[in-house]
C-alpha cells in the first residue's frame, strides 16, 4: 500500500492523452528553424544533380550534345536515356501500372520533361551545365484536350501496343488508358428515363497542384564498400519507395535504407517516385559519391504530380418532391503523358465511386475514362483520399443543379435525401459500406449556427436592392455536406504495387517508464509525434511527454504504406492502439504477479493496474515497466515491447457540414468571404487543437483551389502557371476567419473510434466556396460555371448573365 | 533558379559607377533593390556578367521636401516612402500607392529608382510618377539631364535612359487637392490587373486640374491627358466621370494574360478609374 494523493482527474490530465489539447512537440524545432529537411542534409563529398528539361510539350529528341556541358568547370557527368538503358533504368514503373520515362527516350510528352541529368560538384555548376547541354528537338502536334486526344491520329505513347490491354483492361484508342466502371449502367439509365425530374450538367474540376512549401528532393548515397544504398528524400511512403527502388535497381532490399527526414508538406505530391530519385541513385552508383537533387519551385509546379483535371458529366434524377432516385456520371480524366496516378491498384479512378456522397441514392452508375495528353503526369490525391475531392465536388454541384431544376432550397433538398442515422452501416449503390454517420444532426446544427433562414432573407433583400441599382454586390451562401472515405485500406481490396495497405506500430517501453514508438507512416506537418503519443498515453498509461514517436527510417520503423489519404490515424493510429493493448496485456500479468493476485483480479485504471474492488492496492505502469526489466517473472519473458500490423476491416467515413457566405463584386469579379462555418465529424477526437489547425489549413487550400489556383496550359502545351506569381497560394491577407465546430460519431470498427480529419476541409471546402459563387448568381439564372473562380471568370459569369448591361 | 556566374561590383560614388558602365558596356547593369533584376537573372532571362550594386553609392538616398518640390533619391525604398510623414503631407498618394506594391519584404528592398527605371509595365511607380508630372534625373558620361516621366517610357523595358546613364532621383511638385491610387490585383504580391493614379484640384465646386495615369494596361504606363481634360471644368459628376473613362479607354491597349482577356481588363480599368476619381474627388 502506498500513499496516493493525486486525484484520478489529475492522473488523467498528467497523461496528456486523447482529447487533450496538447501543444505540438514538433513546434519547438520548427519555429526555431531547427527542422531537418532533405536540403539540410550535407554529406562529405556530396554532388548535385539537375535536369535539362524539355521546352516543348510534344517533340522528338533528335540529338543530345553534352560536350559543352562536360567542359563547364565542376560538371562531372551528364546522364541521358542512352546511359540508363543498359541498366534498364531509362523507364520506370508508375504506381498506376503504367511506365514513365526517367530520361527522354526518343521523345518528350510534356513541357518540363526530364531530358538529361547533369551531375556536378555543386548546384551552381550543375545549373551552368544544364544551360550548356544542347538538345535538338523536332516538334510534334500537341494535344492538350483529352476529348481531342480520343479523336486524333496523333499517338502520344508510341511505346505502347495500341491493340494490347492496359493495366486496367481494354483501351479504346491509342491515347486511351482505361475505362473503370462502378454501379449498374442499365438500371440507372432506366431510372433516369422514367424519372419525373432529371438535371444534367458538365462539371469540370480543373487541374491544380499540391504545391507543398518544401519541393521534392533526395540525397542518394551508395556506399561501395558495404554495398549499402541510403536514400534520404521527401517521401510520403518511405517503405514503398524502398521496395520500388529494390525492384527496379536489383539492389537487395536489406541493402537499401530509405529515410524521410522532416517533410515540409506533401499533400499527395510526395507519394510517387520521380525521375530525380532514380537519376540520383544512378549518379551516386556511378560516381561513388552522395548526390543531391532538389527541385526548384518551377520544377515542382510544372513536372511533379498535379491533382484533379476531371471532366465530369452528370445526370441526377428525382421525384417532383425532391427524393433522389438515380445518379449517373461519366468522367473523362486527363492523366497527362504517363499514367502516374497514386491510387490503390484496383482503383484507377481512386474512390471516385464515393460520388453518391451523403445521400441515399438507390441506383447509380459511374464510368471513368483515363486519357493521355501532352501535360505533366500525376493525378494525385491533393489533401484528399484518392479522387474524393472530385467526387464530393461533383455530387455537391449536382445537388445544387437539381435544386435549381426543382425550384427547391438546396439545404432542404439535402436534408430530405441524407442517409439516415439508423441506416448505418449503409451500403451505397456504388459499392461502399459507410461505417457510421449522423448527418441530420450535423446539418441542423450547422444551419442553426449560421442562422440560415436569416441569411436567405438577407440574400433576397440584396437581390432586390441590386435590381434597384442600389448595390453592385451580390451575396452567395455556399452549402456543402460531404462524406469522405479515408483510411485505405483493407488489404483484401487495397494495395499499391501489390503491397497491402495495412500499417504498423512498434513500441518499446524503457525500464524507467518512458517509451519509443515507431510507425510505418511519416508526418509531413500533421503532428504525428504529438497525437500518436496521446493515443498511446491513454492506452498504456504513461505520459505522452514520456513517449517518443519516430517515423521515416526504414531501417528502424516497421513496414507501412505511409501517410496520405488521411490514412495515418485510421490505420497506423489503430495499429498504435492495438500495439498499446498488447503492452497493457503483458503489463496486466506483471502487475498481477507483483500484487500477488490472479491476472483477472486486476484492472487498468488510467496509469496503473489496481486490484478490483481494492483500488488502494495498485502498481503504476512506471513500476510495471521497471519490473519488466528487473524481475524474473515465471512464465513471462523479460522486457516490454509490442508490434502491431493493422489491417483495417473497413474504411472510415468522416463527414461534415460547411457553410460559406460570400460577397461578390459583379463589376470587378472580386470576392470577400464574410463567414465560413465548418462542422467536422471525424469520430473520436484525439487532439482538438490539432484538428482545428488541420481544418484551417485544409480550408485555406480549398479556398485557393476554388478561387484561383490552377495549372493552366496554352494550346502549345506551355504551362502558364509555373511560378507563385501566377499559381495562387493564399497568404494571411487572402485567408478569411473560420469558425470550427464538431459532432462526434465514432467509427464502430476502429479501435479508438477515430476517422481521420486532415483532408476533410479540402474535400468539403472546395464545393462550399464554389457553391457560394454559384449561389450568388442563382437568382440571375446561373447553373454552372467552372473553377477556379478568379476575378475574370466571375466577371465573365456576370457579363454573360447581362449584369453589366 | 540559379543565375549564370557574374562579377559583383560595389562602387562608392557615381564616377566609379559610370566608369564601370563604360568599361563593360552591354555586359554591365546597375542593381538597386534587386527585386526585379535578380528574378530575371535567376530565370536566366537576363544574363549580366557585371553586376554593379548601387547600395554604397553616395548621394542616391534621401527624401527632401522643398517649398514647391519634392526630391526622392533613387535608392529610397518603398518602405521609406510609407514611413516618411513629410512626404505624406506633400504627396499623400505615394503612401497609398506604396502600400499596394508587393508585400513588406519586397518593399524593404525595392527602390523608387529601380521601380521607375525598370520599364516593366506592371510596375506601379511609373504611372504614379506620370500622374505627378515627375522628372527623372539621369547622370551619364555627358553629365546630368532631366527627362519628364511622361516622356520616359517607350515600350516594355525600353526607356529614354541610355545604357550608360544612372537614374539618381525623381522630383515632382508638391501636390494639392485630392488623390487616389486604386489597384485591382489577384492577391498580395501581384502586379496590377488594372491600376489608376488620380490627382484632382477643386476650385469652388468645379475641378480645376486633373491628372490621370493608368498602370499595366499597355506596354507602357498611360498618362491619359484626355481623361483628365474630361474632368476639368466639371463638377465631377457621373457624366463627367463617364467621359473621363471613355477618354482613358481610348488611350489604353491591354493584352490578354493570366489575369484575364482584353474585354475584362478594359471593363475593370473603367471601374477602377471611376472609383479612383470618386475617392480623389471626395478628398479634394
Ligand atoms: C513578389 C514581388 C512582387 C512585386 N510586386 C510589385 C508590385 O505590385 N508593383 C510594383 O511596382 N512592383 C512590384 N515588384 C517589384 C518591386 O517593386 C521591385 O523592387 C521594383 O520593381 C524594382 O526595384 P529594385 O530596387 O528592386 O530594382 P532592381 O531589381 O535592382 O532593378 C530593376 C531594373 O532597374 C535598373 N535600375 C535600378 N536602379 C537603377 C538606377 N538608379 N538607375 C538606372 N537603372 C536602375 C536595373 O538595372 C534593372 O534593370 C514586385 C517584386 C516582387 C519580387
Amino acid at each position: 500500500m502506498k500513499d496516493d494523493v493525486t486525484s484520478r482527474e489529475d492522473r488523467v490530465a498528467n497523461l496528456k492523452g486523447m482529447g487533450c489539447e496538447r501543444k505540438r512537440v514538433e513546434d519547438a524545432r520548427f519555429t526555431q528553424g531547427k527542422g531537418n529537411y532533405v536540403d539540410d542534409i550535407k554529406l562529405d563529398g556530396m554532388l548535385a544533380g539537375d535536369f535539362v528539361r524539355s521546352p516543348y510539350a510534344h517533340a522528338r529528341v533528335v540529338s543530345i550534345d553534352t560536350e559543352a556541358a562536360l567542359q563547364v568547370p565542376g560538371v562531372l557527368a551528364v546522364l541521358t536515356a542512352k546511359d540508363l538503358e543498359p541498366l534498364g533504368l531509362h523507364w520506370m514503373p508508375t504506381l498506376a501500372g503504367d511506365k514513365q520515362m526517367v530520361l527522354a527516350d526518343g521523345k518528350v510528352l510534356f513541357q518540363g520533361q526530364e531530358v538529361a541529368f547533369v551531375v556536378a560538384e555543386d548546384r551552381f555548376a550543375a545549373a551552368d551545365g544544364v544551360e550548356a547541354v544542347e538538345v535538338e528537338y523536332e516538334e510534334l502536334p500537341v494535344i492538350v484536350d483529352p476529348f481531342e486526344a480520343l479523336k486524333t491520329d496523333v499517338v502520344l505513347r508510341e511505346d505502347l501496343d495500341p491493340n494490347a490491354d492496359g493495366a486496367h483492361g481494354p483501351r479504346k484508342h491509342p491515347n486511351h488508358i482505361f475505362t473503370w466502371e462502378a454501379g449498374e449502367k442499365e438500371a440507372t439509365e432506366q431510372v433516369l428515363d422514367a424519372a419525373e425530374v432529371v438535371a444534367e450538367e458538365n462539371i469540370y474540376y480543373h487541374r491544380t497542384h499540391p504545391c507543398p512549401l518544401e519541393t521534392c528532393g533526395c540525397v542518394a548515397s551508395m556506399d561501395k564498400v558495404n554495398g549499402k544504398l541510403t536514400l534520404y528524400g521527401t517521401f510520403q511512403a518511405p517503405h514503398a519507395i524502398r521496395t520500388v527502388v529494390s525492384l527496379i535497381s536489383g539492389i537487395e532490399e536489406h541493402n537499401i535504407r530509405v529515410v524521410s527526414p522532416d517533410i515540409g508538406g506533401g499533400f499527395g505530391n510526395k507519394v510517387g517516385a520521380y525521375p530525380g530519385y532514380v537519376c540520383s541513385v544512378v549518379a551516386s552508383i556511378v560516381t561513388g559519391k552522395p548526390v543531391k537533387w532538389i527541385e526548384d519551385r518551377m520544377d515542382n509546379l510544372m513536372t511533379t504530380a498535379f491533382a484533379r483535371d476531371y471532366h465530369m458529366h452528370g445526370k441526377i434524377s428525382a421525384t417532383k418532391e425532391g427524393k433522389i432516385t438515380g445518379l449517373w456520371c461519366h468522367t473523362t480524366a486527363d492523366h497527362g503523358g504517363f499514367d502516374a496516378c497514386a491510387d490503390p491498384t484496383k482503383f484507377p479512378a481512386g474512390f471516385m465511386n464515393i460520388c453518391t456522397g451523403s445521400y441515399d441514392i438507390p441506383t447509380a452508375y459511374l464510368a471513368v475514362d483515363g486519357v493521355y495528353t501532352n501535360k505533366a503526369p500525376g493525378g494525385v490525391a491533393y489533401r484528399c483520399s484518392f479522387r474524393v475531392t472530385e467526387a464530393a465536388y461533383f455530387i455537391e454541384r449536382m445537388i445544387e443543379v437539381l435544386a435549381i431544376e426543382l425550384g427547391m432550397d438546396a439545404a432542404e433538398l439535402r436534408r430530405i435525401n441524407f442517409i439516415k442515422k439508423e441506416q448505418f452501416p449503409y451500403h451505397s449503390a456504388l459499392g461502399w459500406e459507410y461505417d457510421s454517420g449522423d448527418y441530420h444532426t450535423a446539418w441542423d446544427k450547422a444551419l442553426k449556427a449560421v442562422d440560415y433562414d436569416g441569411l436567405r432573407k438577407e440574400q433576397a433583400e440584396r437581390v432586390e436592392a441590386f435590381k434597384r441599382g442600389e448595390t453592385r454586390k451580390l451575396m452567395g451562401i455556399g452549402l456543402t455536406h460531404f462524406t469522405e472515405i479515408v483510411g485505405a485500406g483493407p488489404v483484401k481490396n487495397c494495395d499499391i504495387l501489390g503491397l497491402g495497405m495495412f500499417d504498423s506500430c512498434e513500441i518499446r517501453i524503457h525500464p524507467t517508464g518512458s517509451a519509443i514508438a515507431r510507425l510505418g507512416t511519416i508526418s509531413q506537418g500533421q503532428g504525428h509525434a504529438t497525437t500518436f503519443a496521446q493515443i498511446l498515453a491513454t492506452e498504456i498509461g504513461l505520459p505522452a511527454d514520456s513517449i517518443t514517436i519516430e517515423e521515416g527510417d526504414t531501417d528502424t520503423a516497421p513496414y507501412g504504406l505511409g501517410t496520405y489519404g488521411s490514412r495515418s490515424t485510421p490505420v497506423a493510429g489503430a495499429a498504435t492502439a492495438m500495439a498499446g493493448r498488447k503492452i497493457r496485456a503483458k503489463a496486466q500479468m506483471i502487475a498481477a504477479y507483483l500484487l500477488e493476485v490472479h491476472d483477472d483480479d486486476v484492472e487498468f485504471d488510467v496509469d496503473r493496474f489496481v486490484i478490483k474492488g481494492a483500488p488502494e492496492r495498485f502498481k503504476t505502469m512506471k513500476e510495471i515497466a521497471f519490473a519488466a526489466y528487473n524481475q524474473a517473472i515465471p512464465g513471462i519473458e523479460p522486457g516490454l515491447e509490442a508490434v502491431s500490423y493493422y489491417d483495417p476491416p473497413n474504411m472510415t467515413y468522416p463527414f461534415g457540414a460547411y457553410i460559406c457566405v460570400m460577397e461578390i463584386d459583379v463589376d470587378t469579379g472580386e470576392h470577400e468571404i464574410r463567414q465560413f462555418y465548418a462542422l467536422d465529424d471525424c469520430g473520436t477526437r484525439i487532439n482538438p487543437m490539432i484538428i482545428e489547425g488541420q481544418v484551417h489549413g485544409g480550408l485555406t487550400e480549398a479556398l485557393a483551389i476554388a478561387m484561383g489556383q490552377e495549372i493552366a496550359y496554352d494550346e502549345m502545351g506551355n504551362c502558364k502557371t509555373g511560378t507563385l506569381m501566377d499559381f495562387f497560394l493564399p497568404t494571411a491577407w487572402e485567408t478569411p476567419n473560420y469558425t470550427t465546430d464538431h459532432t462526434v460519431t465514432p467509427s464502430p470498427h476502429h479501435p479508438i473510434g477515430a476517422k481521420g480529419v486532415g483532408e476533410s476541409p479540402n474535400v468539403g471546402g472546395v464545393p462550399a466556396f464554389s457553391n457560394a459563387v454559384h449561389d450568388a448568381f442563382r437568382p440571375f439564372g446561373l447553373r454552372q460555371s467552372h473553377m477556379p473562380h478568379d476575378h475574370w471568370r466571375i466577371w465573365k459569369t456576370a457579363n454573360d448573365l447581362g449584369l453589366h448591361d | 533558379m540559379i543565375p549564370a556566374a557574374f562579377e559583383y561590383h560595389r562602387p562608392k560614388d557615381i564616377p566609379a559607377v559610370l566608369a564601370l558602365l563604360e568599361e563593360h558596356g552591354d555586359d554591365a547593369r546597375v542593381m538597386a533593390g534587386g527585386h526585379s533584376l535578380i528574378p530575371m537573372m535567376k530565370l536566366r532571362m537576363a544574363d549580366i556578367p557585371h553586376l554593379i550594386d548601387l547600395q554604397d553609392v553616395d548621394g542616391l538616398g534621401g527624401i527632401a521636401i522643398g517649398e514647391d518640390t519634392v526630391r526622392i533619391g533613387a535608392m529610397t525604398t518603398q518602405a521609406d516612402l510609407i514611413d516618411h510623414d513629410g512626404l505624406f503631407a506633400a504627396a499623400p498618394i505615394l503612401r497609398e500607392a506604396a502600400f499596394q506594391i508587393a508585400d513588406p519584404q519586397v518593399r524593404y528592398m525595392g527602390t523608387v529608382g529601380g521601380n521607375v527605371a525598370n520599364g516593366d509595365p506592371g510596375n506601379d511607380m511609373p504611372g504614379l510618377m506620370q500622374c505627378l508630372d515627375a522628372q527623372f534625373t539621369l547622370v551619364g558620361p555627358d553629365g546630368e539631364r532631366r527627362v519628364p516621366a511622361r516622356d520616359f517610357y517607350e515600350a516594355a523595358y525600353m526607356t529614354a535612359r541610355a545604357d550608360e546613364e544612372v537614374l539618381t532621383a525623381v522630383t515632382f511638385p508638391r501636390q494639392a487637392g485630392g488623390y487616389a491610387y486604386e489597384k485591382q490585383k489577384r492577391k498580395i504580391g501581384d502586379y496590377a490587373t488594372a491600376a489608376a493614379a488620380v490627382q484632382l484640384v477643386k476650385d469652388g465646386g468645379a475641378c480645376a486640374e486633373a491628372s490621370i495615369a493608368m498602370t499595366n494596361l499597355s506596354d507602357t504606363p498611360i498618362w491619359s491627358e484626355a481623361a483628365g481634360a474630361a474632368l476639368v471644368g466639371t463638377g465631377v459628376d457621373g457624366a463627367a466621370i463617364k467621359d473621363a473613362v471613355t477618354a482613358m479607354l481610348g488611350d489604353i491597349d491591354p493584352s490578354e494574360d493570366n489575369r484575364g482577356p482584353v474585354a475584362f481588363k478594359r471593363h475593370v480599368a473603367g471601374v477602377i478609374l471611376t472609383r479612383a476619381i470618386e475617392r480623389a474627388w471626395s478628398r479634394a
